[in-house]
């Protein structure tokens, strides 16, 4: 899986946990600066992409997936 | 408000004085195990006309509907275009179980994923002060905010309580009333198990029967309710439409059983006698009341009890209607429903029926505007609100003149 395969599968689920339109979400894009979410949602974000990978994100990692770019690469490194 | 005719008065209070019922199939789940198949759903009522997409799925049903309901209030008074100082802006919207979808929804996810599982926004859908403090947040209500949890009467008991905090001085303007979205399979076979609901499925509409000797129960619905009550100063110096005045409150408590409303009558007797004695009437000038009316047979014949007990000769003058006859019992909600149903039947002097009461319970011998509506101009309105636990509130209300 590169990077743009999951960009585009990321996209809808993050749109869809902050009830924002997908074209508002960009590679870059900070999830709390950006994208407008509190921890709360964050932790929504990260809940659902791991039922998607089938992935178990431990808290501290989590803590550090702040923007759609880290939890692409996360996402990329920890799925087999 | 939101309720099972139709979202905001406009729609809602001619379709009450037409008679019409709000109660039919459940449809948002099967109910082929379930003894009870009917309840008054909000089908016309899309939170996105309301709420920011964004914020729905942070919030259960019941808030929702709350949130609907406080932005009409809001923007039925004008508030929009004079804002109240936030400070002394308060809101008290109570319920009588919460967010019970979203329990149900999570315990399930709980049980089937594990705890890691369950979401983030379980406890804050969940939790029943979500209603005022959603509604706060939209509207910038900064003073006085809580949620009575006191069962059925929960709406009533919210608007009666900030009624005192305005008489009190400590707040201007607050929106109150009530929140239920208990439409679930949980809360329906809670309340079937209980044999408090009607099981006239095959008859939907003619099922919730208020004061009928046919009655078998009550019908479940959801919905909310709130008014917008303000010191009446600070009403006229903005000329805000004002559609009648708040001048009493009582409460009381059966202490008597969880369930079943004391036979003696005396909770609901010294109930309204508390709010006529606040407001300083005679109970003669009590012309109207929008009773609790559940169609259940213990309410309807212990609440006709107290209204013959309390105003003696005087009850068969007054007329009482049961909004329940046609949009079912919204439990948390029903008494912010009534208060803005009464405050409206002040102002217009018109008073809808009844309906399905063909055959008078003989215990229920009182004038419950059977069947149509009637044109009255009545001067004191008093709306009845009794919830499990025995808790009872009064409130009374004048016509504005």
């Amino acid at each position: 899986m590169n990077e743009k395969d999951i960009f585009e599968k990321v996209k809808p689920v993050i749109a869809d946990k902050l009830g924002i339109g997908e074209d508002e979400i960009k590679m870059e894009s900070h999830f709390i600066n950006d994208l407008g979410a509190d921890s709360l949602g964050l932790v929504d974000i990260t809940m659902a992409l791991e039922e998607e990978y089938g992935l178990e994100i431990p808290d501290e990692e989590a803590s550090k997936l702040l923007s759609v770019s880290a939890m692409v690469e996360y996402i990329k490194a920890n799925v087999k | 408000m939101v309720t099972p005719l139709g979202v905001g008065k406009e729609k809602v209070f001619p379709l009450l004085l037409k008679g019409s019922s709000g109660i039919g199939p459940i449809s948002c789940f099967d109910t082929t195990e379930y003894s009870v198949k009917i309840a008054g759903e909000c089908k016309d009522f899309d939170a996105k006309d309301f709420i920011n997409p964004r914020e729905i799925s942070r919030m259960d049903r019941f808030c929702h509907m709350a949130l609907a309901s406080a932005v009409q209030a809001f923007e039925d008074s004008s508030l929009d275009k004079h804002p109240p100082q936030s400070e002394r802006f308060g809101i008290i919207i109570g319920t009588g179980i919460g967010g019970i979808k979203s329990f149900s929804d999570e315990i399930a996810n709980l049980l089937e994923k594990g705890p890691s599982r369950v979401s983030p926004f379980f406890i804050p859908r969940m939790i029943g002060n979500m209603a005022s403090a959603q509604s706060a947040i939209l509207l910038k209500a900064k003073g006085y905010t809580s949620d009575p949890c006191s069962a059925c009467a929960s709406g009533t008991n919210a608007i009666g309580e900030a009624f005192r905090r305005i008489q009190m001085g400590y707040e201007d303007v607050f929106i109150a009333g009530g929140a239920e979205a208990c439409i679930v399979p949980i809360a329906l076979a809670g309340f079937s198990v209980m044999k408090a609901l009607s099981k006239r499925n095959d008859e939907p509409q003619k099922a919730s029967r208020p004061f009928d000797a046919e009655r078998d129960g009550f019908v479940m619905a959801e919905g909310a309710g709130v008014v917008v009550l303000e010191e009446w100063d600070h009403a006229i110096r903005r000329s805000a439409p004002i559609i009648a005045e708040m001048v009493g409150y009582g409460a009381s408590c059966d202490a008597y059983h969880i369930t079943l409303p004391d036979p003696s009558a005396e909770g609901a007797f010294s109930c309204m006698k508390n709010a006529i004695e606040d407001a300083g009437i005679a109970p003669q000038e009590v012309d109207y009341i929008n009773a609790h009316g559940t169609s259940t047979k213990a309410n309807d014949a212990t609440e006709s009890a107290a209204i013959k007990k309390y105003f003696g000769e005087h009850a068969s003058q007054i007329s009482i209607h049961s909004t329940k006859s046609m949009m079912g019992h919204l439990l948390g909600a029903a008494g912010g429903v009534e208060a803005a149903i009464m405050a409206l039947t002040l102002q217009s002097a018109k008073i809808h029926p009844t309906i399905n009461l063909c055959n008078p319970d003989p215990e229920c011998d009182l004038n419950y505007t059977p069947h149509l509506m009637i044109e009255r101009q009545v001067n004191y309105g008093l709306s009845n609100s009794f919830g499990f636990g025995g808790h009872n509130y009064s409130i009374l209300m004048k016509r504005a003149t």
